[in-house]
């Protein structure tokens, strides 16, 4: 007699994706590759002379050090506080471990240009640097730690424990066992990380460090090297698709250990002696006072002492609505160029729709400086009635945040069974209504999430923003950095709150869905930025 | 009152073809189970009959409607799934989770005076009193039920059912199992039931078409088939099977229980052969001399069921036998010598 096997139902369809799909997926590629095609073609256009000589110049490569002694540093002290941050809110048995847990990954939703107007204005010598390295190691610690937290709670506490009775003593059970298992996880964190690092451009240019982004931001402004700039960019470019490039490898090598099935117990938490206690309590306040302490007591009492240009409150009610006004446009553009690419990553796995969704991804290895930088180039060159429009603006939100939506639409209609679609089918809809009616209908608060999501990330972008919006719009990000550069930290503080209110939103699903410990990985990167 | 005809289907997923010059026909008004091991092309005859898949050669005709293929008058016919006039009963229901248990069933049909034909099919498949849950609320069965419902709801030509049975446990499996039966068989509708349950398709269905390798190797009557399997492989499939190693000699057939009768309608060339029982046909007696007589063995294994029990046996050769001997009487216990003898015909084949 044959068994009743309980088979997982496939989500995918087997065989050809509609034609029609494919070529609303394509546009989607063509329109995210876009800047950096352009940017190819401008860099090409200087000749290889050229190139050379800005690629030798000292001044590059003096960047080129910068840019990846940063990364370099701040990664390394991530990883040496994120991990044991992570086991002592993960596996042991201090008071208070939920509210830890939230503190640890509440840093978040402090964009890195906020933290560091916050640190600035309590320390208006702050430069450099050591200063940007703290402050971004600060705001990008969750990288690490969170997903080192959720490796530490999914790890099977039966493989320390019979390491622990073949001999093993507790520091080595675990060595051996529980951490090699958040290899993966650190691994992966500190890519983010990195990526991070090399993509920012509000910490570094607010403390005056020449990265990557404020080298190429400044030769922008100066308006005669545009040539260098646009090398700049594409070496930056380059280094960041590594980083994604190994990302997505190690990515792929996380997956879960444990082979056996059946139900996993969860660890009993550690109990930690006096010393130990008091010594994991004072390491996690420090932390916190230092990540979220001193911004938001310096954010608060700005805000309090007031400025000698009084707030306006238009001021800053108008800026809050152009910011949610040019990143509305620039979701609902996301949304639309995802739709096809998240329904047939979902659905299909032919060659030509990998191309496309890896393709539909290269906003993530773009920086936004880099995005803006080719947009400029490429309005100014070719259709200067863009030039510097909320169109463009929003067409650059669009590109950037493009594999949030995508990641979005694509976990959302990969939670519909393909089965539904095809019975309305066969109850006689035809193939647009049979979707509209089952799988859309569906999936429709995943995709307005993964909208919002792109929404609240484009309200606080700050360098495209500044490189391509029209003269006279300001956003938020917009006015705070420019209070931030006449030093008036005053009157920037209320909009460094409004930002850090925003932030928070993104920041919060990004912590969920990064101490999911079932989680499809692919949700971190969609969300993280 | 359709019938189903498939001729010379060749269908697969880019050059790599699934099924392989299929035929099967299904006269109009029968219950035809295509039954098959996972990776015998099953899920893909049922993309090509709801027309979710375009077969690369040959036709599907409903009656005589041709919906896919070639055709004398038709180069290239394909005919999309709304338009198809078949029902489908996905696997675990696929109900729409959005949708309560009438617009389910409602959905197939024209938004005016729907209301009666619903109450009418909901009151086939006894779910009148669950019209206004969700689909989240139901059990199983339930889910099942109203999948079928929601299926015959636009009066189909056809019905396919998709392994309809496999999540739900084994009572209510039997059950719903009679339940649609009689069902399908008083509306008359044509039904394939898609299913890899060889006691499924031998106990609901009026046709059994064993698919293997994409293609159908044996049609017949649940009794044909599982009396009479076409191969060997479609004995092991169909039904547990005890093999024998024998010998055949001008038409006699010996095996380690003797001589033996063979089915007329298998018949094997000289030479080693193999011989097929089913357990049933397994007679155990506890003779005083066992080990003298022809199918003479001990019992090495006793495993007691209740109802009945499994004994293995172990011939004087060295063959290990299940025989079944059913309940009431204390089974023989490990070590005892008992005699297996055979009633009714084995089928034989060439080894």
């Amino acid at each position: 007699m044959s068994a009743v096997a309980t088979r997982s139902r496939p989500r995918r369809v087997t065989g050809r994706p509609p034609r029609l799909l494919i070529a609303a997926g394509a546009i989607t590629a063509v329109v995210a590759l876009i800047p950096l095609v352009y940017l190819l073609i401008r860099v090409s256009e200087a000749g290889l002379q050229r190139i050379i000589e800005v690629l030798v110049r000292p001044r590059t490569l003096e960047t080129v050090f910068t840019s990846v002694s940063l990364v370099v540093v701040v990664v390394t002290a991530c990883l040496a506080i994120g991990i044991p941050t992570a086991w002592l809110v993960a596996r042991s048995a201090l008071p208070l471990r939920g509210m830890w847990l939230v503190l640890v990954a509440l840093p978040l939703a402090i964009p890195s240009y906020v933290a560091a107007y916050a640190w600035l204005a309590q320390f208006p010598a702050m430069h450099g640097f050591w200063a940007a390295a703290l402050i971004l190691t600060l705001v990008s610690s969750p990288y690490v730690v969170l997903p080192v937290t959720a490796a530490f709670r999914a790890s099977d506490p039966a493989l320390e424990e019979v390491a622990r009775s073949l001999g093993r003593g507790p520091f080595r059970a675990f060595a051996t066992t529980t951490l090699p298992q958040a290899w993966p996880a650190a691994a992966g964190g500190a890519l983010l990380v990195a990526l991070y690092v090399l993509s920012d451009f509000g910490a570094v240019a607010l403390l005056r460090v020449d990265a990557f982004t404020r080298v190429i931001y400044a030769s922008y402004r100066a308006s005669f090297d545009r040539v260098s700039a646009a090398v700049l960019a594409l070496v930056l470019v380059a280094l960041a698709a590594l980083l994604v490039y190994a990302e997505r490898r190690v990515r792929g090598r996380t997956r879960r250990w444990r082979v056996a099935t059946g139900t996993q117990r969860t660890a009993l938490p550690v109990v930690l002696g006096p010393g130990a206690r008091i010594g994991a309590l004072a390491w996690l306040t420090g932390l916190t006072i230092l990540a979220l302490g001193v911004p938001l007591t310096s954010l608060v009492l700005r805000m309090l002492q007031g400025s000698r240009t009084p707030l306006d409150p238009l001021e800053l009610l108008s800026a809050a609505l152009t910011s949610l006004g040019v990143a509305l446009a620039g979701a609902i553009l996301a949304v639309l160029l995802a739709l096809p690419v998240g329904i047939l990553a979902a659905r299909y796995r032919t060659r030509s729709v990998r191309a496309i969704e890896t393709v539909s991804y290269t906003g993530h290895a773009l920086p936004a400086v880099v995005v803006g930088l080719s947009l400029v180039f490429l309005t100014l060159a070719a259709f200067p009635a863009a030039y510097q429009t909320i169109g463009i603006l929003a067409f650059a939100y669009a590109v950037l945040f493009l594999p949030k939506a995508i990641g979005a639409t694509r976990s959302a209609t990969a939670a519909v069974s393909p089965v539904l679609e095809q019975t309305a089918r066969t109850l006689g809809r035809g193939p647009l209504r049979a979707w509209a009616e089952t799988t859309f209908r569906l999936t429709l608060p995943g995709i307005a999430a993964g909208g919002l999501l792109v929404l609240l990330t484009a309200m606080k972008e700050l360098p495209a923003t500044l490189m391509l919006r029209p003269t006279g719009l300001d956003t938020l990000a917009t006015e705070l950095w420019s209070r931030t550069e006449i030093a008036a930290y005053g009157a920037a503080a209320p909009y460094a709150i409004a930002l850090v209110v925003l932030a928070a939103v993104p920041a919060w699903l990004l912590s969920r869905a990064m101490t999911r410990t079932d989680a499809d990985t692919g949700d971190a990167d969609t969300v993280a930025s | 009152m359709t019938s189903v005809d498939v001729r010379s289907l060749t269908a697969g997923y880019g050059g790599d073809a699934v099924l392989a010059d299929l035929d099967l026909s299904v006269p109009s008004g029968e219950v035809a189970a295509v039954l098959g091991p996972s990776g015998s092309g099953k899920t893909t005859l049922l993309r090509v009959l709801a027309g979710f898949l375009k077969p690369a050669s040959g036709t599907v005709s409903f009656g005589d409607r041709l919906v896919a293929g070639a055709g004398p008058g038709f180069p290239h016919a394909f005919v999309p799934p709304e338009k198809r006039r078949l029902g489908i009963v996905p696997q675990e229901g696929a109900l729409f989770p959005h949708l309560d248990v009438s617009a389910n069933v409602g959905f197939g049909l024209p938004r005016a005076d729907s209301a009666p034909r619903i109450a009418e099919v909901l009151e086939m498949v006894g779910m009148s009193d669950h019209a206004h849950a969700r689909p989240h609320e139901l059990s199983g069965g339930q889910q099942q039920r109203v999948a079928l419902a929601r299926a015959l709801a636009p009066r189909p030509d056809v019905i396919l059912l998709d392994e309809p049975f496999t999540a739900l446990d084994a009572a209510l499996r039997v059950r719903l199992r009679a339940e649609v039966r009689e069902l399908l068989g008083s509306l008359g509708t044509t039904a394939l039931l898609i299913t890899h349950d060889q006691e499924e398709a031998l106990s609901t269905a009026d046709l059994v078409a064993v698919l293997r390798d994409g293609r159908i190797v044996q049609v017949g009557t649940p009794v044909e088939v599982y009396d009479v399997p076409a191969d060997l492989e479609v004995a092991r499939f169909v039904g547990d099977a005890v093999e024998l190693r024998a010998v055949t000699r001008a038409g006699r057939v010996t095996c380690a229980l003797g001589d033996i009768p063979v089915h007329s309608a298998t018949r094997a060339p000289d030479g080693d052969a193999v011989v097929v029982l089913r357990p049933e046909q397994l007679v155990l007696s506890c003779p005083v001399d066992a080990a003298a007589l022809p199918g003479g063995g001990i019992v090495r294994e006793t495993s007691y069921h209740g109802h009945d029990s499994l004994l293995r046996v172990e011939l004087a050769d060295g063959t290990s036998l299940p025989v079944r001997v059913p309940g009431g009487t204390p089974p023989p216990r490990p070590g005892e010598a008992v005699v297996v003898s055979v009633t009714g015909p084995g089928r034989v084949y060439r080894a």
